[in-house]
């Protein structure tokens, strides 16, 4: 296939494309909380593989890993805190469906 | 086709095809263990990419860290045996069509754009160079990230801890 190969930077977006299409389907369409957490990971993902792929066939540097080391740390942060509140709302709730809860007290 | 481009396409076909499982999969353990796929794949991605300090932290806190939090809340908030799916999704029509079309305009920028050749490739280690980085020019939001993540953390334990009333 022609511009798909490990030396296009054009193949890492397009993979990066799907990841994201794929990622804000999940966000969009799920009813789960943890699903809808899950999508966002995708997403991240996403952003994380254009940023390495323009560092590495950009200018060289390593400013772009950098920004996905941050993205990384950040993720981690953000499911820390994301599948707390999920806890939480399931032991108030008794459900992770995201329109059981719609209220912000019991 | 030589071995290096045949290991890119199956790595790229992992990726893919875990992320259309975690999208698609009526089971919610199906889809946490997809994930694990879509991470792998990623890190391959990295490596490709001669980002091979980034690699291997996308595997120890993805795989090793993130994917393990995320099991462990679906195994804690599903009666798993109770529900025939555990993956509710609702507007997929609709949804597909919006990504169908979004997808599509990506992928033609990404091919029209006239992108610069790439030069001569090479593959040398990075750590050294994060390191100086984080050090020097980042050392403001490597701090920062450093409160963040003891935020983080010290929510975390706040928002999940059960709650004693008396």
């Amino acid at each position: 296939m022609p511009g798909f190969s490990p030396n296009e930077l054009s193949s890492y977006l397009i993979i990066g494309a799907i990841l994201f299409a794929l990622g804000l389907f999940t966000v969009l369409t799920r009813r789960n909380a943890i699903s809808v957490l899950m999508g966002v990971e995708l997403i991240l993902n996403s952003a994380n593989i254009n940023y390495v792929a323009f560092s590495h066939f950009g200018s060289g540097s390593a400013d772009g890993q950098i920004y996905a080391i941050f993205v990384i740390m950040l993720a981690a942060a953000e499911a820390a805190v994301g599948l707390a509140i999920v806890l939480a709302i399931f032991q108030i709730f008794h459900s992770i469906d995201v329109e059981a809860a719609q209220t912000l007290k019991e | 086709m030589d071995i290096s481009t045949a290991v890119f396409y199956l790595i790229a076909l992992i990726t893919v095809g875990s992320a259309v499982m975690v999208a698609f999969s009526r089971n919610i353990i199906y889809s946490a263990f997809a994930l694990l796929g879509t991470f792998a794949g990623v890190a391959g991605l990295y490596v490709f990419l001669g980002a091979d300090f980034v690699a291997a932290v996308q595997l120890l806190i993805y795989v090793g860290g993130i994917l393990i939090l995320i099991i462990f809340a679906v195994m804690l908030t599903h009666r798993i045996t109770d529900v025939e799916i555990t993956n509710r999704a609702a507007g997929r029509l609709p949804g597909l069509i919006l990504i169908a079309v979004f997808l599509f305009l990506l992928i033609e920028t990404v091919r029209e754009t006239p992108w610069a050749k790439v030069k001569e490739v090479v593959y040398q280690p990075t750590t050294a160079k994060i390191g100086d980085l984080f050090l020097s020019h980042y050392l403001l939001p490597f701090e920062l990230a450093s409160l963040v993540l003891l935020a983080a953390l010290i929510g975390a334990v706040v928002l999940s801890r059960k709650e004693i009333r008396e």
